[in-house]
């Protein structure tokens, strides 16, 4: 691939979905978008980059985007989260919304659907202590192809092992020949659509607790501010956005602010001193501890 | 170093199972069947089991089974690795008292990922 095509690549990836390709990943063109051309019948990434530029063909810019963003993902991934979720994070909102008696959630990089049905998992865990309540989990992603496949809910024998705990797959997923489905009840605890994050928020609604996780690291520092400033905007004063291991706030947005002793977690940054509602929260003190 | 007793008729398997375990820092004992590998247990319990379902002699579960009725054989961490990857045999060996369950083919990555979920790692 010339330079010409690599830099039209990384302009349009840039613009088009806000990741920052650098010259040392240009060997992410070649192994994710040669099975897009060979799939697309086209001979190659230059007959690719040619479709892509004369803009006739939408469909051929979308496949690019798509395989380029989409990103591997597991059950109970890095499985701290979902740790500070089920014992510190849950807790708190179950007392902090008891008049409302609503938990809003969003995984805003759903993927195929791997975190967000993790979280489902945790909740339907808690039984009795969510009966009546109104529990919304919304998983976005920019990639259809892939959402389809987390609105489907079918998973290889591969993909549930990885992360999934046994006991967790024989109780939420039914055998399809050589494939593992989420059950219907399960499946129908997460809504999910297209989002991309450098589009408008306005049309999401509120959410208390926010995944952004293993995203922002694929943004310049500004694009990230943007994103970390609209999700702020989307947040009440007591929301929690959960980010991936290798990512952070600090030197990017003073609207978050990082929460001692869970790693990954922010909440919604206060002008008040002292530490806030959810860390002196009895549950999130004693996992904290 | 924790150990690891694999059980699987396969040479082949036990092989691939042991290079594998060996990354992740595990001592390794092979068995080829059940009775064999009881025995060993009987010996000297291992901290983890590696158990493959169908053997000649004594198969997975029976071994599984028999083990659990060994004074201290409620120790090992025990994590089937077979190619029964229906319901009703999963069921089975949680039932009897598996820890994890492993469908073949497996990699490195799965073991781990097994092995960390059930704290041997």
């Amino acid at each position: 691939m010339g330079p010409g095509d690599f830099n039209f690549l990384q302009e349009m990836l840039k613009r088009e979905s806000g990741l920052v390709l650098t010259e040392e990943k240009s060997y992410l063109l070649e192994s994710r978008l040669i099975p897009v051309a060979r799939k697309l019948s086209l001979n190659g990434i230059e007959e690719l980059v040619v479709r892509a530029k004369n803009g006739t063909s939408p469909e051929v810019k979308k496949a690019i985007i798509e395989a380029m963003t989409t990103n591997e993902s597991f059950f109970f991934r890095d499985i701290k989260p979902f740790d500070i979720f089920r014992e510190a994070t849950l807790p708190y909102y179950l007392d902090a919304r008891q008049n409302t008696r609503k938990i809003k959630i969003w995984c805003a990089a759903a993927s195929s659907g791997q975190e967000p049905y993790s979280l489902a998992m945790i909740l339907n865990e808690l039984g009795p202590k969510i009966a009546g309540w109104n529990v919304d989990i919304l998983g976005t992603d920019i990639s259809t192809d892939i959402l389809d496949k987390a609105i489907n809910g079918l998973y290889t024998q591969f993909e549930v092992q990885r992360g999934l705990p046994v006991q967790n797959l024989v109780k939420y997923f039914d055998k399809e020949d050589e494939h593992w489905r989420v059950k219907s009840e399960l499946r129908s605890m997460v809504k999910y659509r297209e989002f991309n994050l450098l589009d408008s928020f306005a049309t999401l609604g509120q959410f208390d607790i926010v995944f952004c996780r293993n995203v922002l690291i694929y943004f310049d520092q500004e694009t990230k501010a943007q994103i970390l400033a609209r999700i702020a905007e989307c947040m009440p004063p007591d929301g929690l956005l959960f980010l991936g291991g290798a990512e952070t706030v600090l030197g990017i947005s003073n609207l978050f602010q990082p929460i001692p002793k869970l790693r990954g977690v922010y909440e919604v940054a206060s002008k008040e001193s002292g530490p806030s509602a959810f860390m002196e929260h009895p549950a999130v003190a004693a996992f904290a501890s | 170093m924790k150990s690891c007793l694999i059980v699987d008729d396969s040479k082949v398997i036990r092989m691939v199972a042991k290079k594998i375990l060996q990354e992740l820092d595990f001592e390794t004992v092979e068995a080829e069947d059940g009775q064999v590998a009881l025995d060993l247990c009987k010996n000297q319990m291992p901290d983890a089991v590696l158990l493959d379902w169908n053997m000649p002699v004594m198969d997975g579960i029976d071994f599984l089974k028999n083990l659990r009725q060994l004074p201290g054989g409620d120790g090992p961490v025990v994590v089937f690795c077979t190619t029964e990857n229906d319901v009703n045999h999963i069921q089975e060996a949680m039932e009897a008292g598996a820890n994890e369950y492993i469908m073949k083919p497996f990699d490195g990555e799965i073991i781990q990922a097994k092995f960390a979920q059930v704290g041997l790692l």
